[in-house]
């Protein structure tokens, strides 16, 4: 019995200790932007979209485990191997997509941090500045073990979307049955918002994060099982808050009268009628979830590019050593922040803009995922196997179509 | 002097014109046999029709930017793939290296070698692994601008190379490790802190070679320097037992025991099994005690004298323990029954005359702990009395060992 119990503590130990970058990568999804879409579709159709929720999670889970099996097994980064295999001109490529895309990335996320704060009736010139210099301090001057355990705790804060999704009472029954029933309206309106619902789920830069983030955990081939749970349940989580969000929007907007909704704080507005906390706790998860990823995005956008392109990174290093690691960091936050001050800047189209490089991004990512993950001098025993291969290229091949799908849609909208 | 240099992506692609001037094919790789001489390209290997084929550095006459490499004989052969080649383009290029004068992990961008003319031929000699911005335009523009072009541009950026005899290539293979002729003495020399940072930033089986490969002293030190504990852990896991046992028996026993206390039952009692009697004693007691406590925190290599010694006997006690004297500062006096009684500076031994009693110059309170005291408490005491050391008995007041200002400071840090 004894023996028993200190395995039990053995393996409880062991799951703590890979706990961080797939929950963190997974919960991070559903930033500004994400939440939006979701809310977006929840005002509009109601309880409807709630069924894409579960292909959602599972391609989410697709993806996400074979980079963090990638991790664990290699000990290297994503770009890193992309680097070693594919060699140095298409990383550069890749890498300088990367950057254009996440930098429209980053100040989308600064967008959502003026946008939920001018819901306090803070100004967006001083709530930005400061939101920017904060982000910047806590990498530059923490350490990764200390930085993780922050975002681990901002992961805790996406219960407001529970708790705010509770306050408006919607209708349970619906939103149980509609979780389940897949329903397909063959108007343009509700296919663009699925297509925008699945092809946005998966990112460019959260491969190349989470990835780096095993790897920088150090969790070892032995340990990924566990690491395995933790991918799992992130990506259940996300779907959860996900539901949430979807079912505050249907209770408290859809309810009362569908309509289209411009920003996600828009939607928290809409709560309003259904009590000051629902309210509050909408726009605080929002502020939230954007700086949350306002964090996250520069300094995976940095470690991705200097592991690729061989320049010193790591938020251990110091300044002097990774000069262009926080050169890049810095510029990435400066850049993202900056544009949201000036007046008139065409920041819906920087979005939509990000939306294009991402969709461009996104194949040759999940392509070269698939090809180095098969990969036996890399892998060994842990290559993907047959039925795998089948599922995940079939979700490659599906969530390529839609992302695809919304460049299309994205850039007949533009004009 | 710089007409006399080329590049590794100036020779790809080259052309290769035999002697009646004919074009035979292009350059697609070059290789040396580390194992005859440690620089210089022992073979070109060109793509022509269908098979390549290999030129020995001896059949070719010249080479140059502008003519590329003209040969001095005609009959080539097919090139097999020979184990004894270090190819650059396949095994160097956008690989990891180990900078052994800069102390860290690079990627290779490029190779400057240096074209060396005797009269009878010309032959190539890697000169310099390059890094940095430089080299990753010469790669990203490699076949895209001429070569003359490509020059020009790279004058405005600076330089950034490590010179090839201080380039240590990883190779995990044991037997390929030999064909090669790569040795990783020159690791053995850096400082044990250098060579942590160095495997912490490479892959687990790179790490695994470096430390099945150094010799146990150097490997113990770069061990004990590891920062993430779960990186030390699947290091000696990944090792064989017998290595690992030696590895574990040059640590410090309390370090030791810490380790070991890290790996599941099976594994640590095989390298314990492994180990000499007389350190493994030590250890296997060291592991009773609970990681939190004054126990687990104390090593056991310290220096005691009986009650009654004199400075000269304390001398002759140092004498025959000189290998502790590195990290020794306090002297311990034991009565009869080994019960810890007196605890002396050792500063002030060297102004007492040689027949002084040792009691005499102990200092005046004793402070001390037992083996179950917390942490937490420990780490304050030092700081209270500003401690250097501090004694651990048992329950019976018999000296177990003792707690230094350095175990304090890891403890301190892993918070």
């Amino acid at each position: 019995m004894r023996e028993l119990i200190k395995r039990f503590r053995y393996h409880l130990a062991v799951f703590f200790a890979v706990v961080g970058p797939g929950f963190i990568t997974a919960v991070v999804d559903n930033d500004s932007g994400g939440i939006f879409t979701y809310s977006a579709a929840g005002a509009r159709y109601g309880y409807l979209p709630l069924w894409t929720l579960l292909p959602i999670t599972v391609v989410l889970i697709i993806t996400q485990e074979m980079c963090s099996r990638m991790g664990a097994v290699t000990g290297k980064g994503l770009s890193d191997l992309i680097r070693e295999e594919f060699g140095l001109r298409i990383t550069f490529l890749l890498m300088g997509v990367l950057v254009l895309a996440n930098m429209t990335n980053v100040m989308a996320e600064f967008a959502g941090v003026a946008s939920s704060l001018e819901l306090f009736h803070i100004s967006r010139y001083i709530s930005v500045p400061l939101a920017a210099f904060a982000v910047w301090f806590l990498v530059v001057k923490g350490s990764y073990q200390s930085v993780e355990k922050i975002f681990l705790f901002a992961c805790v804060f996406y219960v407001t979307y529970v708790i705010s999704g509770f306050l408006v009472k919607p209708d349970w029954k619906e939103a149980a049955l509609y979780s389940v029933k897949p329903v397909l309206l063959l108007e343009p309106g509700y296919i663009y918002m699925l297509i925008g619902m699945v092809g946005t789920t998966i990112a460019p830069w959260m491969q190349f994060y989470l990835q780096a983030a095993v790897v920088e955990k150090g969790v070892t081939a032995k340990e990924y099982k566990k690491s395995r749970i933790e991918v799992i349940v992130g990506c259940f989580m996300t779907s959860v808050i996900a539901f949430f969000i979807i079912v505050a929007c249907a209770g408290a907007i859809y309810s009362v009268r569908p309509r289209d909704i411009q920003d996600a704080s828009e939607a928290a507005l809409g709560l309003k009628p259904f009590g000051e906390y629902a309210f509050l706790l909408f726009s605080a998860g929002l502020f939230n979830a954007s700086i949350f990823a306002a964090c996250i995005l520069p300094l995976s956008t940095a470690y991705s590019v200097c592991e690729g392109l061989g320049f010193e990174a790591g938020v251990n290093k110091r300044l002097k050593d990774a000069p262009i690691f926080y050169s890049l960091y810095t510029l990435l936050i400066v850049v993202g922040a900056g544009v949201i001050l000036i007046p008139k800047f065409p920041l819906v189209q920087m979005i939509l803009l990000s939306q294009v490089l991402n969709g461009i991004l996104l194949p040759f990512v999940l392509i070269f995922m698939l090809l180095l993950i098969n990969k036996v001098g890399l892998m060994g025993e842990w290559v993907n196997s047959r039925t795998f291969n089948l599922i995940s290229w079939a979700t490659v091949v599906i969530m390529i179509g839609l992302t695809l799908a919304l460049v299309g849609i994205t850039v007949r909208g533009m004009h | 002097m710089a007409d006399n240099l080329l590049y590794f992506t100036e020779l790809l692609s080259m052309p290769v014109v035999d002697l009646k001037g004919r074009r035979i094919g292009r350059v697609k790789d070059a290789a040396m046999v580390p194992l005859v001489h440690a620089s210089r390209i022992d073979r070109l290997l060109v793509g022509g029709t269908d098979a390549w084929l290999a030129i020995r550095f001896d059949q070719v006459r010249a080479i140059s930017l502008a003519k590329g490499i003209e040969l001095s004989e005609e009959v080539l052969v097919p090139y097999h793939d020979d184990e004894y080649l270090l190819r650059i383009a396949r095994d160097l290029l956008d690989q990891q290296i180990i900078d052994v004068t800069g102390r860290k992990v690079v990627r290779v961008n490029d190779i400057t070698m240096g074209i060396q003319h005797d009269g009878v031929r010309d032959t190539l000699n890697v000169l310099e692994v390059d890094i940095g911005v430089r080299s990753i335009l010469r790669r990203v523009f490699q076949g895209i601008l001429p070569p003359a072009w490509i020059r020009r541009l790279q004058r405005y950026i600076p330089p950034n190379s490590i010179s090839w005899e201080f380039a240590n290539v990883v190779e995990p293979d044991p037997l390929r490790r030999l064909r090669l002729n790569i040795s990783y003495a020159k690791l053995e020399q850096m400082h044990p802190a250098d060579l942590a940072d160095i495997v912490e930033e490479l892959g687990p089986a790179e790490r695994e070679a470096i430390f099945g490969t150094i010799d146990s002293e150097s490997a113990a030190d770069a061990l004990s320097e590891v920062e993430n504990p779960k990186m030390q852990v699947s290091i000696l896991e990944s090792l064989e037992p017998e290595k690992a046992a030696d590895i574990v028996e040059e640590m410090a026993p309390d370090e030791a025991a810490d380790l070991l206390s890290e790996l599941e039952e099976e594994t640590s009692e095989e390298i314990l099994d492994e180990m000499d009697s007389a350190p493994k004693t030590e250890v296997r007691e060291l592991l009773e005690f609970r990681e939190d406590t004054a126990g687990g925190m104390m090593n056991t290599e310290y220096v005691s004298l009986h009650d009654a010694a004199t400075v000269t006997d304390a001398l002759s006690a140092f004498k025959g323990n000189e290998d502790l004297l590195e990290n020794l500062n306090t002297l311990f006096l034991v009565d009869g029954e080994e019960r810890l009684s007196a605890a002396i500076p050792l500063a002030r031994l060297f102004i007492a005359r040689g027949n002084a009693r040792l009691k005499e110059l102990a200092s005046d309170t004793l402070i001390q702990v037992t083996v179950d005291e917390k942490q937490d408490r420990v780490t304050e005491l030092f700081d209270k009395y500003n401690l250097l050391t501090l004694p651990v008995v048992d329950e019976d007041g018999k000296l177990a060992g003792v707690i230094t200002a350095d175990d304090v400071i890891s403890v301190l840090r892993q918070k």
